[in-house]
């Protein structure tokens, strides 16, 4: 995405209803300061997040990926949707990282419903390091005819 | 039991079989002096003060009450001249073994004996060789320590050898049954006692005082009977027992053991409450470096008619304070990270109660330093009014500092934002009205029933203003402080609240449950049984006559996470679709075709 | 049908590695059958015929033509649209054409990285002159072209419009004989769809035990004698199998060989892959994520492991380059 030439990431978050996107409810309510860069999609519970939502993304054109749910151990709505998530996504990294896409551009882990500053936090801090690795414009890898 | 008469001074009493002469005269209000004798240990007379004239077959005679049976028919006199004038001759005696003990002065007195008769060996005397210590030492602690060694005059009593030893407990109850004072325990400042806020109490108590039904608890730790056994590793099971045996109502049951319950119930209201924050985290208010600069909830402890001064207002060297300073939101709304930036919402009505209480009780000045006065409930402004026209001074600002000076007085310094000036005042008695905080285990307790907390750690409701008591966790409800600081009467009604709640639910019979569930699409299960031990909830089971999975619709809780495993794309949720977030993915990078206008 | 009431058939090739081609052979004797209902009017493997036959033929003029084979070249792809217009069903016969297959693994790879190991560094090279494959070159006799190799190896789908899909690699020949039959007697389901597969996984067809699962360690096939009574992937063997369409009658699995995953995804999974990435790690048994990570370290190779067949089909296509 270009804005007078500037690149903006896009970035795409996949929140868990109970925790995460609680906490991004709470921060947007109290008026934190967040980029508008992180687009939300909100799943029941991070052990929904089939890892090709993530893939997903990144050939629709995300810049960069969150995940974030409930602390492990006990946090989780669901008891252990979280374990799920844990299980999967380091693999899920050492795919990407096959696959040539930075490890900044995916971030997994836990912000609980009351810390809504933590999450305007990651929003800003992710932003700004997607924004540094520059646009993965996948689209791109396969557009060209002549390849 | 049989029934028996017999006589005491002239009068026929009614009594059963199986006593002695001392116990019937005890149940009867007659006195007869004895210093030898305590209820929950054998007889021994050896005293003999409870010598009474026992006519039996029309023969009087000289016995000594504690010991002799109470028989059908006896005759007992227990003040006759012959009687005082052995009792006269025994206090004599006393009085020269142990001038010095007022009890033993007292009793004398009563028999015209105020001088020791005979030569004071040791003026310091106060052993009167009774007894009691050692057989409480013996027969109920069973510890073994206390004997009487040699004989004649050189009679004592004390440990083997007059050694220290390490049987000794340090239960003290020889310290509790000697009448002269004669033994005395050093005690150590220990944890016990420590943890103890104003004060030891016994090893049997009543945890807390307004309950119903108020029924007193032991402390295993320090009760001598639990002590010794663990001590003996189970040997000595039957130590001490006292509370039993005077325990009319025989409610003392030692066999009772910690019990873990489980039950199946429809509903649970969590009600865990607060706990107080730790006074100490934050330095400037002294807690900790004087005696006498203590909590809101101390305070409730030291006017309390039970507390450990019958309800007195007392600084620590016993005196009634002259002036009393109460800080408000000590801990409460203070942006410091060890304090808490939320109001604790009660603190502003107790301390205001508290005022009036120092001012009804002592007549001290009162000084209370608040930021502002939360006086919002029904009838609390006019309360707050009445302290006011008590003499409470109110200084409009927070106590910024407590000072403990040399003279152990305490300073505490602060602003008075309605005179625009620092002020300073001298007092006897600080009272901090402490934070409330969720207590420290509340993250437990939040996961064992899937509850989330708000950034101040309380546990959430489900929506602030709909739904008050309720949790995320279907059949889970919130009563009170668990929830937030609240006073009492708010804390009723929010309790009303979720016993309503609860019993609405489990009175509905049946219920309805979220249709949003995971649903396995036969055709497509190929039974690969990946997805059995993903389910939280066991609600995956494998029908081994279809040879696939299932979803039991009633146990499923809809968190999808089958439905991300499932390799064979079988198990679809009935919401929150592959296809509804496919779509929302596919939907962000959609560039809308902007027309030109 | 024309004159003679036979069906107008071609097979082709384009980048495979010829087992498609000895798959219909193992068809044997249904050969003859085949002979009996079909004309082959094109086939370079087995019979001579030259591209310029084909492009005399009028468009649509074979009934059916089975191109098996990813696109890799600029030729492949040429030939895609050219049998594309001349058939009337084209079908994507086999892995390769179907979801790209094992050239597609090259994907993580760009053709300048190719040609340097290929032909500059492999062990086996003697190629003082450090020649690799150009576009043109001048003769004698003049310029001849040699078809382009592209970056990214592509899919039949991804070139041209497909018909139907027969996956495998190969496909099994009771499979192949199966839609010929259907496409002998006209019996063809609706377009696009995948044909002489089941709508099952394999594990459907596996006879191997099969257990609730948890997976303390992953084993590659080589460091674990596997108990040939129980499922492979229960103890510890990555098998494809719950996430790859049946239909090959789970002939790895009948000899303690884990499946790689050649009939591609079933019906309803997007990527193959991820599909079975997800369910993998989902059973690891790890209750902290120090332990989690640990275990599923020891995965060598994550895209050769999950997308072995379907790289190029997948989501992300090929790495990035």
């Amino acid at each position: 995405m270009s804005n007078n030439g500037k690149f903006e990431p896009r970035i795409v978050a996949f929140l868990c209803n109970w925790c995460t996107y609680t906490a991004a409810d709470t921060a947007g309510v109290s008026r934190m300061k967040q980029p508008p860069n992180v687009d939300i999609i909100r799943v029941m519970c991070t052990g929904r997040i089939d890892p090709v939502f993530v893939l997903k993304a990144f050939a629709e054109g995300a810049d960069g990926v969150i995940i974030s749910g409930c602390h492990p151990p006990g946090d989780c709505h669901y008891t252990n949707g979280n374990y799920k998530t844990f299980r999967r996504m380091p693999l899920v990294e050492m795919l990407l990282q096959q696959y040539g896409i930075e490890p900044g551009r995916f971030h997994w882990g836990w912000i609980s419903g009351a810390e809504a500053p933590k999450w305007a936090e990651l929003t800003r801090e992710f932003t700004e390091q997607v924004r540094k690795l520059g646009p993965l414009n996948w689209k791109k890898q396969f557009a060209s005819k002549e390849d | 039991m049989a029934k028996i008469t017999i006589t005491i001074d002239g009068k026929p009493i009614q009594t059963e079989e199986g006593q002695t002469i001392l116990e019937v005269c005890r149940k009867n209000n007659i006195y007869i002096p004895t210093l030898c004798y305590h209820p929950v240990l054998e007889p021994y007379g050896a005293c003999r003060l409870c010598t009474v004239e026992v006519t039996r077959h029309g023969w009087p005679s000289l016995h000594t009450a504690c010991t002799h049976p109470a028989w059908d028919g006896l005759v007992v006199r227990t003040n006759t001249a012959e009687v005082r004038a052995v009792r006269k001759t025994l206090m004599e005696l006393f009085l020269s073994r142990t001038p010095n003990v007022p009890l033993i002065q007292e009793m004398a007195a009563e028999y015209g004996v105020t001088e020791p008769s005979y030569p004071v060996e040791d003026p310091n005397e106060k052993c009167i060789l009774c007894g009691l210590c050692v057989r409480v030492c013996n027969d109920m602690v069973k510890a073994h320590v206390l004997n009487f060694s040699s004989r004649g005059v050189d009679r004592k009593v004390g440990p083997p050898f007059m050694e220290k030893t390490r049987e000794c407990i340090g239960c003290g109850a020889c310290t509790i049954v000697c009448p002269t004072g004669a033994i005395e325990i050093v005690l150590q400042k220990n944890a016990i006692y420590a943890a103890k806020p104003l004060g030891p109490t016994a090893a049997i108590y009543v945890p807390s005082l307004q309950a119903v039904p108020r029924v007193p608890v032991i402390d295993t730790d320090s009760c001598i009977r639990f002590r010794q056994r663990d001590r003996s590793n189970g040997e000595i099971e039957d130590a001490c027992g006292a509370c039993q045996m005077l325990c009319e109502a025989n409610a003392i049951d030692f066999t009772q053991q910690d019990e873990i319950l489980e039950l199946n119930v429809g509903a649970i209201v969590v009600a865990t409450g607060f706990q107080m924050w730790d006074s100490t985290k934050l330095s400037q208010y002294s807690y900790g470096k004087s005696p006498n600069i203590i909590t809101a909830l101390e305070f409730e402890r030291l006017s309390n008619a039970a507390g450990p001064t019958g309800g007195q207002i007392l600084t620590a060297d016993g005196v009634k304070p002259e002036r009393v300073a109460i800080i408000h939101c000590v801990g409460s709304r203070d942006k410091n990270p060890n304090a808490h930036e939320y109001c604790s919402r009660i603190c502003c009505m107790y301390s205001l109660k508290q005022a009036h209480l120092v001012r009804d009780k002592t007549h001290a000045e009162v000084y209370e330093f608040y930021m502002d006065m939360r006086a919002f409930g029904k009838g609390y402004e006019e309360f707050y009014e009445r302290v006011q026209e008590e003499g409470v001074v109110m200084v409009r600002g927070r106590g910024a500092e407590v000072q403990v000076l040399p003279s152990g007085k305490l300073r505490v310094t602060g602003e008075d934002a309605n005179l625009g000036k620092l002020v300073a005042v001298d007092v006897d008695m600080v009272v901090l009205s402490s934070a409330i905080e969720p207590p420290a285990d509340a993250q437990k307790i939040a996961q064992l029933f899937g509850l989330s907390r708000t950034p101040d750690g309380w546990f959430a409701e489900a929506h602030p203003k709909l739904k008050p008591v309720e949790t995320n966790t279907d059949g889970v409800f919130l009563a009170g402080a668990a929830q937030g600081p609240k006073d009492v009467p708010d804390t009723v009604a929010h309790a009303g609240a979720a016993a309503s709640m609860a019993v609405a639910l489990l009175n509905r019979g049946e219920v309805t449950i979220s249709p949003q569930v995971a649903v396995v699409d036969e055709k497509f299960c190929s039974a690969c049984k990946t997805c059995l031990n993903i389910c939280p909830y066991a609600a995956i089971s494998f029908i081994v006559e279809d040879n696939v999975a299932r979803v039991n619709e009633a146990l499923c809780k809809g968190c999808g996470t089958c439905v991300a495993t499932c390799p064979a794309g079988a198990i679809t949720g009935k919401h929150f679709t592959d296809d509804q977030i496919m779509a929302q993915i596919e939907g962000l990078f959609r560039v809308p075709e902007l027309v030109e206008a | 049908m024309p004159g003679n009431g036979k069906l107008k058939l071609g097979l082709y090739w384009a980048a495979s590695c010829g087992g498609c081609e000895i798959a219909v052979v193992e068809l044997r004797e249904k050969l003859l059958i085949v002979d009996q209902v079909a004309d082959i009017v094109f086939w370079p493997c087995a019979t001579d015929f030259k591209y310029k036959d084909v492009e005399a033929y009028p468009d649509g003029y074979m009934d059916v033509c089975l191109f098996n084979g990813a696109i890799r070249t600029s030729e492949n792809e040429h030939l895609a649209h050219l049998l594309r217009k001349k058939s009337k069903v084209l079908v994507a016969f086999g892995s390769c054409a179907y979801e790209g297959c094992i050239p597609g693994l090259a994907n993580l790879f760009d053709r300048e990285s190719i040609f340097r190991r290929v032909y500059l560094e492999s062990e086996s090279a003697d190629n003082p002159n450090k020649v690799v494959p150009q576009t043109a070159y001048h003769m004698p006799e003049g310029e001849i072209e040699i078809p382009k190799f592209y970056n990214t190896v592509k899919t039949l789908g991804q070139v041209t419009d497909v018909d139907y899909f027969l996956p495998g690699c190969p496909p099994q020949d009771p499979q192949i004989w199966a839609v010929i039959e259907a496409i002998v007697s006209g019996n063809l389901p609706p377009k696009g769809s995948v044909v002489g597969a089941n709508e099952k996984t394999v594990c459907d067809e596996c006879k191997h035990v099969r257990e609730e699962k948890k997976i303390k360690k992953f084993y590659r096939y080589h460091e674990i004698i596997a108990d040939s009574t129980r499922c492979l992937f229960d103890q510890g063997i990555i098998c494809a199998g719950p996430a790859t369409r049946g239909g090959c009658g789970a002939l790895c699995t009948k000899v303690d060989i884990p499946c790689r995953g050649c009939y591609g995804p079933p019906p309803n999974v997007v990527d193959q892959g991820a599909s079975l990435l997800a369910a993998v790690a989902s059973v690891v048994d790890a209750d902290t994520e120090e332990e989690a990570r640990r275990i599923v370290s020891e995965i060598p190779d994550p895209i050769g492991t999950f997308y072995r067949f379907s790289l190029p089909a997948s989501l992300l296509h090929r790495a990035r380059r």
